[in-house]
């Protein structure tokens, strides 16, 4: 597709955010397009948290704005934006702990559908929240846990519901902050495949996420936004990303650089780092 | 086909219970029924006070002020207004209430924990101040007598006091508890109940899925309101006379003591604790005066052992009866 055809669904014009005299966010701005799987990658302290944060309200920016489609979203807060059809998960599982795992998809549908005002029917017989709750489960693989309270889930299955909570929405784009932190390394590729598979489903059209594994980063993305000091270092398609020397060792640390750089060199390689 | 609701042991727990109470004034004392009598008054508050607490994580140390404006709108409109139909009371209570509800919860539900509590109990004691203070209108710490209502329209008012609160009025009071109790049930029940639930258990996560948060702790604290009032306005008849002294912080702390002892995790456990305090109480104090150390000595016993309350107890040795340990 050409780049002019492109439907742009989220963009960020000059993004300032100071904590006190430090500057998280210097002058960022990109373009997220309709389709689009972004990853946002970054030493610790390079501000990608931080972006998130600012992006879905939870942080004030402090110069710069962001728009949704054509609607300037800057502060609205994550109740509103959730309702526009902009979802998040969070870095750090974030669940109702003593939720079974359908009654924390319901609570997800029932704001969905516009039904938490609804004061007198029973929810246990509301077939199109159920229905949609179960096919939800059904997608990210839970569905056999369905009543199972989500403190005592596995961490690789609260994140998972975690971030099949912010998918019930039906949201058009979802921003994940680290959707594999906390899981162990054979889950990490599971959950990925889990959420491709269930935002084609579900029809969400655009992913941005924040993530430190490189193999997951360069095999899903469709575009890699890295940042460095609270700036934008580089911003295009993993195969120039890899090939950029600077960019690697910046980012990514002097190990992942000879990783990935030597990969560049011998052109057999895969690109993860595998000899 | 047997309706799978028979099956359930509840329902029949649920029958026995409703039985139980029917019978009561036919087989108790005139006195334990006429104690029953403030258990539905309570009983009703308490349904309130756990949507407010148990469901959506908000203690209120104010609820007294919505059940004695329950309590005053009785004494008002039979002793000043002359308005006796006990539905058109209750009608004006919930209004009244649920208005004064809206005003103070549009300002208490934006704080959380602590501050949310603190200023509860500051309305109720402004209230508090209010009924002292203007006593041409509210009688001061005297209070308003209490005029006996009629009952669907019945004027029962050449019964005998004692007949008519054990006879008409305990019916009418049980079918307003059962009533409340049925409609709080399909309010938590509810997509309604599922969202406070969620805010209760992380309102961050909450606001992600889109939940407005204030709105929904407002609505729970206006319903509560409402709820706290209809329980005054069934108390108010039993007692025969209103003062401030129900709106005091140390009411509030009755509900709240009530609440915990029940256990606030659950939908009956409130109810329950209305009813075991009102009872301990009675029998607590016949015996030594100074019961209020024993209570003391039981809300710590409560807090530290069983923070499930009565009903957190209950429902732990039934999970161990049933996996057989």
């Amino acid at each position: 597709m050409c780049e002019e055809e492109r439907i742009v669904i989220l963009s960020a014009n000059d993004l300032h955010k100071y904590y006190g005299e430090f500057c998280a966010l210097e002058g960022v701005s990109f373009k997220i397009n309709e389709g689009e799987f972004v990853s946002i990658i970054g030493p610790n302290g390079a501000g990608k948290t931080t972006l998130i944060n600012v992006l879905t309200g939870l942080l004030r920016l402090n110069k710069g704005s962001v728009f949704f489609k054509d609607r300037e979203i800057t502060g609205i807060g994550p109740e509103k934006l959730s309702r526009l059809g902009l979802a998040r998960s969070f870095q750090l599982v974030n669940i109702f702990p003593n939720f079974t795992v359908m009654e924390f998809l319901k609570v997800a549908i029932v704001s969905r559908l516009g039904k938490g005002t609804n004061f007198y029917s029973l929810l246990s017989r509301d077939r199109e929240v159920n229905e949609q709750a179960e096919e939800v489960a059904k997608l990210f693989g839970l569905q056999d846990k369905a009543d199972v309270l989500a403190k005592n889930l596995p961490q690789g299955d609260k994140k998972l519901l975690d971030v099949a909570s912010a998918f019930a929405l039906r949201p058009e784009v979802i921003l994940m902050d680290e959707p594999t932190s906390g899981v162990s390394t054979s889950d990490k590729n599971k959950i990925m495949e889990i959420m491709i598979s269930a935002s084609r489903e579900i029809g969400i059209k655009t992913i941005l996420q924040v993530e430190h594994d490189m193999d997951l980063v360069f095999s899903y993305s469709d575009r890699i936004i890295a940042l460095h000091q609270g700036k934008i270092l580089a911003d295009s398609t993993p195969k120039d990303i890899e090939k950029d020397e600077e960019v690697v060792c910046t980012v990514m640390g002097q190990k992942e650089c000879f990783k990935i750089f030597s990969s560049v060199l011998h052109p057999d390689h895969t690109g993860n780092g595998q000899p | 086909m047997v309706n799978p609701f028979i099956k359930k042991p509840g329902t029949w727990l649920l029958v026995a219970i409703v039985l139980f109470f029917l019978i009561l004034p036919r087989i108790g004392s005139q006195y334990v029924s006429y104690l029953m009598l403030t258990f539905f008054g309570y009983g009703v508050a308490l349904l309130g006070l756990n949507l407010l607490f148990g469901y959506t994580g908000l203690l209120s140390f104010g609820h007294a002020l919505f059940f004695s404006l329950g309590a005053y709108t009785v004494a008002f409109l039979t002793s000043r207004f002359s308005i006796f139909y006990m539905e058109i009371i209750l009608g004006v209570a919930i209004i009244v209430s649920a208005l004064l509800a809206a005003l103070i919860g549009a300002v208490c539900v934006r704080y959380i924990k602590i501050y949310f509590g603190l200023l509860t109990l500051a309305f109720g004691m402004l209230f508090y101040s209010f009924l002292l203070k203007f006593y041409h209108l509210t009688g001061g710490d005297e209070g308003i007598r209490v005029l006996r209502p009629f009952l669907l329209g019945f004027d029962l008012s050449a019964v005998p006091k004692m007949k008519f609160l054990i006879g008409s009025y305990y019916y009418y009071a049980l079918i307003v508890l059962a009533i409340a109790a049925w409609a709080m049930w399909r309010i938590v029940s509810s997509p309604f109940g599922i969202c406070l639930k969620a805010i209760r258990d992380n309102p961050e996560k909450a606001t992600y899925l889109g939940i407005s948060v204030r709105k929904y702790r407002w609505y729970a604290f206006i319903i509560s309101g409402a709820y706290a009032a209809i329980g005054g306005v069934l108390l108010a008849p039993v007692v025969g006379q209103v003062d401030p002294m129900l709106t005091y912080w140390t009411h509030s702390g009755t509900l709240v003591f009530m609440a915990l002892l029940g256990g606030f995790n659950t939908f009956l456990g409130p109810i329950l604790g209305a009813l075991i305090y009102i009872f301990l109480q009675d029998t607590v104090m016949s015996l030594i005066p100074y019961w209020r150390l024993v209570f003391g000595a039981m809300l710590a016993f409560i807090v530290i052992v069983a923070p499930g309350g009565v009903a957190g107890v209950i429902s732990s040795l039934v999970k161990k009866e049933k996996r057989g340990v």
